[in-house]
């Protein structure tokens, strides 16, 4: 039953995700919570992964979570699960292309949902940033406030947001550049202490 | 039937060299699209891909669907869809199963934690891109913060963010509407 539970999990994603791959993030981790199926160190790991293989990036998500899930009928289902609603809801306005496009209702329902995606996105970054950033479990056990920061992952991410941001010629790199470059960082300064 | 595996190869071709989904795949679409096979005008790829972006989904699944809707009918916006996908679902199954032998590896481990920090500012660009674009007045603002604030300290599907966030956008413009 459990590929029965990723096909509409996955349907849910496809239909209510709006405004393109990272949307479908904050789904993923409500999804993790409640199913226990990945935890959100695996969620962040996906994304990394999504990010640095060709194809849409929600595409990937899908693929990979359904994979980690239940293998290669995971991945198959996950994934049909997030593009049927697409499709059918495609197939519809296609139809109706004109009447669609120039609809005041769909430009004013789009304009409640742009801010919300945002702010959703937003507090699951705040999610990830949780795991990568701080140790919450380690602060609670000292009460010291040095050991809440990791301070090497801030160093990093403080590096990365400049040079994705501000400089010139590394601005419009891919983020394959940069995933790559965090993976180094990580091997050389042993990020996890293993 | 060649017509259908035109559009299924053409897709799957678009799928496997685009990184970065939705976005990215712009360039690819004029080019195979408009370009070579003609299935649509530039101008008609370009509405097609705006209501790809203000459609439920990915962007290019959606994008995928319609070109293939409006070249051969329901079967060709099923058959583009498949196309598009098909590259991921073999890439990433190949990733992750040869991921997960190798997750227990120190090397691996500290990898990953490295690339962790990155997505973290990916999300954190991410946000700032979407933010610059959909939160273009004060009533906007607001939605997004309590959104996000909602999310953070509820423990609520966000389906149930989205769909409030949509009929306050209703009421809102409706509201506007009515002073101005």
């Amino acid at each position: 039953m459990i590929l029965l539970r990723l096909f509409l999990e996955f349907f849910k994603v496809g239909l209510f995700a709006v405004g393109g791959g990272m949307a479908t993030v904050p789904f993923l981790s409500k999804m993790g919570a409640a199913t226990g199926w990945f935890s959100q160190a695996q969620l962040a790991d996906m994304i990394a992964v999504s990010e640095s293989t060709p194809g849409p990036i929600g595409v990937n998500m899908a693929t990979y979570v359904g994979f980690a899930t239940a293998g290669v009928p995971g991945s198959v289902i996950a994934t049909l699960g997030l593009i049927t609603p697409s499709v059918i809801v495609v197939l519809i306005v296609a139809r109706v292309l004109t009447a669609f496009r120039d609809s005041k209702l769909v430009k004013n329902i789009f304009y409640g949902l742009r801010p919300a995606s945002t702010g959703l996105i937003a507090a699951a970054g705040i999610g990830v940033v949780r795991i990568c950033l701080l140790n919450p479990d380690k602060y609670a056990l000292t009460g010291m406030l040095s050991d809440l920061i990791q301070w090497k992952g801030i160093l990093l991410a403080a590096v990365l947001v400049v040079l994705t941001r501000f400089v010139k010629p590394t601005k419009d790199l891919h983020p394959v550049v940069f995933i790559a470059l965090a993976a180094a960082a990580g091997i050389l300064f042993r990020f996890a202490g293993a | 039937m060649s017509d259908y595996l035109n559009l299924f190869f053409t897709f799957a071709r678009i799928g496997g060299l685009t990184f970065g989904g939705g976005y990215a795949m712009l360039p690819m679409l004029q080019k195979e699209v408009v370009e070579k096979h003609q299935w649509a005008t530039e101008e008609e790829l370009m509405d097609y891909y705006a209501i790809g972006q203000c459609t439920p989904g990915v962007i290019a699944v959606n994008t995928a669907t319609f070109v293939g809707q409006r070249t051969k009918g329901t079967l060709g916006g099923i058959v583009a869809t498949l196309g598009v996908v098909f590259p991921s679902m073999v890439i990433i199954t190949v990733i992750a199963a040869f991921l997960s032998n190798f997750a227990e590896l120190a090397v691996v481990k500290n990898a990953f934690a490295g690339i962790r920090v990155c997505v973290c500012v990916l999300i954190f660009n991410a946000v700032t891109k979407l933010w610059k674009k959909s939160v273009t007045d004060r009533p906007a603002l607001v939605i997004c913060l309590a959104v996000l604030a909602g999310s953070v300290f509820l423990d609520l599907s966000p389906v149930i963010f989205v769909v409030l966030a949509g009929v306050a956008g209703v009421l809102i413009q409706n509201w506007k509407e009515k002073r101005a």
